[in-house]
């Protein structure tokens, strides 16, 4: 290694800086030319730039600008006869939108209510509190949440606890014996977010008020208090 | 050996004359500061600094194994924690050295709001720090979504819950969040990018900035009673305190700052060795629904917040609380950037450091029991108290196995085993007439549902028999002492006058 003759840390530019300016040439000459220039060359870059911004950012805000129709679709839970009348069961579909490395998370549950006949319920699992997975308990006939204490009654009407309403519902028809829902996007409060085809949303269950214990005096028959519930065949 | 000597300082010089930046490093090391900021007060910063190398070099060295793809990651850390050599170890250090992150920080900001440090000329260096703290929360969320197990997967649902209430663009920000109809492949691969790209880089920008203005502004000096800050004099005032009492920051006063980011690593060594890493919970399966999902230690209190707000507070309170707190926060310096330091001078200041640490500790403290929410196998699980079914006739151990067989015990204790979610039901015959009983089992009401649709009137009879014997250890019976009102004035009184108050 050569010897260095200077202090390290002084700057090695000037000196050679110097020794490479062309005699003659006064600095300003040409100054208002070159930045005139350097105006032009940030026009330039910010036309670029925008250039180049708009397809990142419209592939940044794709998910979001995706049309919602695109995402739901009817799904097949499987013919009738896997649903006993008066039961409400746990089933399990593959979601309609998915991507090939999504593995169990595309899988996704939902509670089926066979009340008689054709008459049925499918609630989302998610309570519409803040998304966790409810519970059906048979015996009580409630859907309880493991989070933060929301409870349901059978048809999905709020029970008690944080929740604002009742469960989230996804429609449903039979097509020659097999119970269809419709279905494919992860259910919340927001407006326009479950989308179906002549439907404007899901179906929103009103919370019915809490019965007061100024109406205790009466002891009215519980189902009036609850206009929403339908009675269970005893 | 004075030729090798000589050999190193002309390698050094060597890099030196073409970099430079030895120079400047050396004169920021030995910069000095006033004597009175070498104290164990001044080393969280420093220690913050520290675990975020650690978790930078851990973190890379986690993500030569982690698959970050939602249908392998789970797989990938049950990988990492069994068949690795000590990456079940890399993982422990990676968690642990985040709730060491968080907790720092924390000291560190109530540190330097204490000490008056945010007030001029550090108002900048305050600002950025918050920006710091909600990074640093930010790296401890996408890391917990990243351990892609249960948790996280219900934490996703929490989180794109939450933002599907914010009006008019909750739902465009929830697709936004996931990447898709559903959490799935894209919101994991999204959350990656996050946690290992994009906040790290923002981080460590800011960091710089940070330590950037600390070195340029100054320690702030040791608070004083009545030494008060004024933007025309303070500058002067710290440049004569530095004069007075300076030292050089190293070696003089970094020593205690590298003493105590030792003990901070080695406490974070000794806690992945101990505890090991934090799960994987069960797998991010949507169809196993016998979880209850809870978030990690720094978020604990915001879902005990959650459970305690009335509903219709819940989405007002969730989106202007944190503009109200953090705008409160970034304001503070330039609101209050002048007067007092000394925190024995500052009331206001002290007693928000209080109330507001009892309240997050309460949060948190109740977060991990979660009274809130109901036992959901306390019905199989825990049986009634045989003292409870000592000499009772059938009708009432009848009642005793509805009040099992109808999950009551999800939510009311017996014998201090049970849910929390409603008050206990050891004494409850002593608090409510039998009227009272049957109404509130029947029609619910306060946090209760209604059961008249879940019992027939037998199944109530009973019920609400067994209930009335539960009066804790023989307390009196509740009686309705309106209802005797009503009889006495209704009825001509009795000529006997003998009205026992048990009576109905």
């Amino acid at each position: 290694m050569e010897q260095d003759e200077m202090n390290p840390s002084d700057p090695l530019l000037p000196g050679e800086a110097n020794a490479t300016e062309p005699p003659g040439n006064p600095k300003s000459a040409g100054h208002s030319r070159r930045v005139f220039l350097f105006k032009m060359s940030l026009l330039l870059n910010g036309a670029v730039g925008a250039i180049l911004a708009i397809p990142i950012i419209g592939y940044l805000l794709g998910p979001a600008l995706r049309k919602n129709s695109s995402e739901d679709s009817w799904i097949d839970l499987g013919p009738l006869t896997g649903f006993p009348e008066g039961e409400t069961r746990l089933v399990n579909f593959r979601n309609p939108a998915t991507t090939p490395w999504d593995g169990q998370t595309g899988d996704i549950p939902c509670w089926v209510r066979h009340i008689s006949g054709d008459d049925f319920q499918v609630f989302a699992i998610n309570c519409a509190h803040l998304g966790c997975p409810v519970r059906w308990f048979a015996q009580s006939r409630l859907f309880l949440c493991p989070c933060h204490g929301g409870a349901y009654y059978e048809d999905g009407s709020r029970a008690s606890g944080p929740p604002e309403r009742g469960l989230f519902e996804y429609p449903h028809k039979m097509v020659s014996g097999n119970l269809m829902i419709y279905a494919g996007k992860m259910p919340t409060l927001a407006a326009g977010n479950c989308a179906k085809p002549g439907h404007q949303t899901l179906t929103q269950i009103q919370a019915s008020p809490a019965p007061t214990f100024a109406d205790a005096e009466e002891l009215k028959p519980p189902d009036i208090s609850r206009p929403g519930a339908k009675s269970w065949p005893a | 050996m004075a030729s090798l000597k000589q050999r190193a300082i002309d390698v050094y010089s060597w890099f030196e004359r073409r970099l430079g930046l030895g120079a400047p490093a050396i004169e920021a090391a030995e910069h000095e500061v006033p004597s009175s900021t070498s104290s164990w007060w001044y080393v969280f910063g420093s220690a913050a600094t520290v675990i975020l190398v650690l978790q930078v070099v851990t973190g890379i060295l986690l993500a030569l194994v982690y698959a970050p793809t939602a249908s392998h990651a789970w797989s990938s850390l049950e990988f990492l924690d069994h068949n690795v050599p000590l990456g079940w170890y890399l993982r422990a250090m990676h968690g642990w050295g985040s709730d060491f992150m968080v907790a720092i920080v924390l000291i560190h900001l109530t540190q330097v709001f204490l000490f008056g440090a945010y007030k001029f000329p550090r108002e900048l260096t305050w600002i950025v720090g918050v920006f710091l703290l909600l990074l640093t929360l930010g790296m401890a969320f996408t890391g917990q979504v990243l351990r892609f197990d249960q948790d996280a997967y219900w934490g996703l649902g929490i989180g794109a819950s939450i933002l599907s209430r914010v009006p008019l663009v909750g739902g465009a920000l929830v697709d936004l969040m996931l990447g898709g109809p559903i959490i799935a492949g894209p919101t994991l691969s999204r959350f990656f990018a996050l946690h290992v790209f994009v906040i790290p880089g923002i981080l460590l920008a800011l960091v710089g900035l940070h330590v950037w203005m600390v070195l340029r502004l100054g320690i702030n000096e040791w608070p004083m009673p009545g030494r008060l800050v004024s933007k025309k004099t303070y500058t002067q005032q710290y440049h004569n305190l530095t004069e007075k009492t300076g030292i050089p920051f190293v070696p003089d006063a970094e020593w205690k700052d590298a003493v105590f980011a030792a003990a901070i690593l080695l406490a974070i060594m000794a806690c992945a060795f101990w505890f090991g890493p934090f799960g994987p919970t069960g797998q991010p399966d949507p169809t196993i629904i016998q979880t209850a999902p809870k978030p990690d230690f720094a978020f604990l209190w915001i879902y005990a917040v959650l459970a305690y707000l009335p509903p219709s507070l819940e989405t007002p309170v969730l989106f202007i609380a944190p503009i109200l707190v953090i705008g409160a926060m970034l304001l503070l310096p330039l609101v209050s950037g002048e007067g007092e330091k000394h925190w024995s001078r500052r009331p206001v200041a002290l007693l928000m450091v209080a109330v507001i640490s009892v309240t997050l500790g309460a949060f948190t403290r109740l977060a991990m029991y979660t009274p809130w929410s109901p036992v959901m196998n306390a019905w199989t699980s825990d049986p009634i108290p045989v003292a409870d079914l000592n000499d009772r006739t059938p009708l009432e151990r009848e009642g005793a196995l509805v009040l099992q067989n109808k999950q009551c015990r999800n939510c009311h204790s017996i014998g201090g085993i049970g849910g929390m979610r409603g008050p206990a039901l050891d004494s409850v015959a002593s608090r409510m007439t039998e009227d009272q009983i049957i109404r509130q089992v029947l029609q619910g009401g306060g946090n209760m549902p209604a059961y008249g649709n879940a019992l027939n009137p037998s199944e109530t009879t009973a019920l609400v028999h067994f209930l009335l014997t539960l009066r804790g250890g023989n307390l009196t019976p509740a009686i309705d002492a309106s209802r005797q009102m009503v009889q006495s004035s209704e009825q001509p009184p009795p000529p006997s006058r003998q009205t026992t108050p048990g009576e109905r």
